[in-house]
């Protein structure tokens, strides 16, 4: 009986909207936490998995020997290799194929390379405004690879 | 006065128009909409003749609720109409019976009400010296009281019955009881265990 | 001449009311994003324009080059009719609101009969728009709209009926001048549960949150407007926060003394003297737009049967009960409020 006197007085002077509202009304005055993407940025992982690339030794020599792990092991089926024999004897990739469409940005390429060739950058701003652009070639990839390069020799820098 | 007159006449014609297209209308909805039009032309006429609150009470009323009710339920019909147009001559005799019983009472009823052309009905009830809605209201609590609450009477009367008739309860029915539903608290449907009593 | 004179008047008269309507119409639309936006921590729209000023302009321009969809199977005539018959009420009323102390387009006598007759009518829009969309969604939308207009014009109807009999009076502008005399002689003092079941009654029939179950993003799409686009959705739009400002601006036509100051009576009269009156009704009205926008970001809406029976069960009890303590207080002439009511 109480309870139920108690309950229509609460409904009935509205305490719950009140309250409702007291919390907005307190939010209104916080700090928006809206991050304006173009010129602001979260902070970003050092494990985050990007965009692909493919790595060369310092001598300038490509390190893919087309073992084709990568493409066994990649759940999406998203990387196509063809190989040859160059005329050193050594075993090259004539096509290195990602297609980014299919790709789930696993890394689980990047795990299985014996010899590290194949990496994801922190490259996550990238676009395409043709279908076929979402096929990325060997020769992308070596271009990206530069610049990964680059990037990584700062980053460890940073780290260090 | 002309300019009266000019809206007079545009909003009579309008008022007999819309007044045919309810009945002429195959479509129920148009039929209903047309209704709402025609009763949109008498309020304008019965602004014409000062009676203001009659007028605002019509669109109020009958416009605003009952023509809205009307097409809540006409919307949701959903009927043949060619069944309907092949009978529709059976009923002309019938028809056609009640039109001129309504006339002969309309022309018996009006026939002395315009002999006097200056008179006007709604204006002419004038004790209090003030508005027509003020007149209205005192006109209706002393001389016509008894009809009024009569008139009250009736509509609490169907007030009731149609809430007798949606009340019976049936056995087999669910419904949700939002009273009971709102009056739960944190305590009737959940119980907190805690971890230790959950290990045991 | 003469008629034609007074025409020349009234069309100005009307422009002056119509395009700053518009435009205030516009940009309720952006402090409603830029409130609700800061409440839920976001920053709303802040691209277009210095803070995104110049938003509102740019949906205006999107909406009016959008196409016009007609979907098949719809009743093409009253579907875009639809959009015009909502918005037309609600323009109309503002012919009757006492915006100062003398500019009022048409001051007539009936003031909230005229109201209270043409906010009912904007339902035949949403059930016409329903209906003509030939669309499951929108027709649901509009049941329900149709069903709660009703159900709470009824409420809202018995608390304008408790001003009419505190003021003795259906003329608006006599509405506000009998609650002269300060703060605490406006009518929210003494039909304090009427000016909020009014107020509550005014979200339901405005179709918002949280009364907004003709509408109902998650359930029916957009409820009663999903096959609109372009202009005919704009009308919509408009006619919404149209009648989201009327219940503001009524509200304090009717509990809160209109353009009266609220420092009448008091020491503070004299300083604010100045201030015309035009003002301190756009400030009080600007209050309750605040809590219309405060409401939507707070309150999840209704399930269906709750709000039927807050409108027929609670409301419209409490209404009739506040009525009829008015009318004690009216015969024993309760001071401040009801002395002088013959």
């Amino acid at each position: 009986m109480l309870n139920n006197i108690k309950s229509i007085l609460k409904s009935f002077f509205l305490l719950e909207i009140f309250k409702g509202l007291s919390i907005t009304g307190k939010n209104l005055f916080k700090k928006p936490i809206t991050v304006q993407y173009p010129e602001e940025k979260t902070p970003q992982s050092h494990r985050f998995r990007g965009l692909h690339a493919l790595r060369k030794y310092p001598n300038g020599e490509e390190r893919c020997i087309g073992c084709k792990l990568c493409e066994a092991v990649c759940p999406a089926l998203a990387i196509t290799i063809d190989t040859e024999m160059r005329k050193d004897g050594t075993r090259r990739t004539t096509k290195y194929d990602i297609d980014l469409f299919k790709c789930v940005y696993c890394g689980f390429c990047e795990e299985s390379c014996p010899v590290d060739a194949i990496v994801e950058t922190k490259i996550f701003e990238f676009h395409f405004e043709d279908k076929n652009e979402k096929i990325i070639t060997k020769k992308e990839l070596l271009k990206i690879g530069d610049l990964y390069e680059k990037e990584e020799i700062k980053d460890r820098a940073n780290i260090n | 006065m002309s300019t009266e007159l000019l809206i007079f006449i545009f909003f009579s014609l309008l008022l007999v128009f819309s007044a045919l297209k309810v009945i002429i209308v195959n479509n129920s909805v148009k039929a209903a909409i047309f209704l709402v039009l025609s009763f949109f032309c008498s309020a304008v006429l019965w602004l014409l003749m000062n009676a203001e609150f009659l007028s605002i009470i019509l669109i109020l009323v009958y416009v605003g609720a009952v023509m809205v009710l009307f097409l809540f339920v006409v919307m949701m019909l959903d009927i043949n109409l060619s069944n309907i147009k092949e009978k529709f001559v059976n009923y002309l005799p019938l028809g056609l019976f009640i039109f001129l019983v309504i006339a002969l009472l309309l022309i018996l009823f009006f026939d002395n009400q315009f002999s006097d052309v200056d008179r006007n009905i709604v204006t002419e009830i004038n004790i209090l010296n003030d508005n027509n809605t003020m007149n209205l209201g005192y006109l209706l609590f002393t001389e016509y009281i008894i009809a009024f609450e009569i008139a009250g009477i009736i509509l609490l009367l169907g007030i009731i019955s149609s809430i007798t008739l949606t009340q019976q309860k049936n056995n087999d029915n669910k419904y949700q009881a939002p009273h009971d539903q709102i009056n739960v608290t944190k305590s009737d449907r959940l119980k907190i265990i805690k971890d230790e009593e959950f290990r045991k | 001449m003469q008629t034609l004179h007074s025409l020349y008047n009234i069309l100005v008269d009307i422009i002056l009311i119509v395009i700053p309507l518009f435009l205030i119409v516009a940009y309720v639309t952006y402090s409603e994003r830029k409130i609700i936006g800061f409440m839920q921590a976001r920053l709303g729209p802040s691209r277009v324009g210095p803070y995104g000023l110049l938003q509102p302009i740019a949906d205006v321009i999107k909406l009016l080059s959008k196409e016009i969809i007609i979907p098949s199977g719809a009743n093409k005539n009253i579907f875009i009719t639809a959009p015009i018959i909502m918005l037309v009420p609600s323009l109309l009323v503002w012919s009757v609101i006492p915006l100062s102390e003398t500019f009022v387009l048409a001051n007539i006598n009936a003031g909230i009969l005229f109201i209270l007759a043409f906010t009912s009518l904007s339902v035949y829009g949403v059930i016409l728009a329903g209906w003509s969309s030939n669309s499951k969604y929108a027709f649901l939308g509009s049941m329900r709209s149709a069903a709660q207009i009703i159900a709470y014009e009824i409420a809202m109807g018995f608390a304008l009926v408790g001003v009419l009999m505190a003021a003795g009076s259906l003329n608006l502008q006599e509405i506000i001048l009998s609650q002269s005399g300060g703060f605490f002689h406006w009518y929210w003092l003494p039909l304090f549960p009427l000016f909020i079941i009014y107020f509550i009654a005014g979200v339901a029939e405005t179709n918002r949150a949280p009364f907004d179950v003709s509408e109902g993003e998650s359930e029916l799409v957009a409820g009663f407007h999903v096959e609109y686009s372009g202009i005919t959705f704009a009308l919509f739009f408009l006619a919404e926060y149209m009648n989201l400002i009327l219940i503001s601006i009524l509200a304090s036509i009717m509990f809160f003394g209109g353009w009266l100051s609220p420092f009448q009576g008091t020491w503070l009269e004299i300083f604010f003297d100045w201030v015309p009156g035009f003002i301190w009704l756009s400030l009080k009205t600007l209050i309750f737009i605040f809590i219309f926008l405060w409401l939507r970001a707070t309150l999840p809406r209704y399930r269906y049967d709750q709000i039927m029976r807050l409108g027929w069960k609670v409301f419209l009890p409490i209404t009739l009960i506040w009525i009829f303590f008015e009318g004690i207080m009216i015969y024993y002439n309760i001071e401040p409020w009801f002395s002088y009511v013959k």
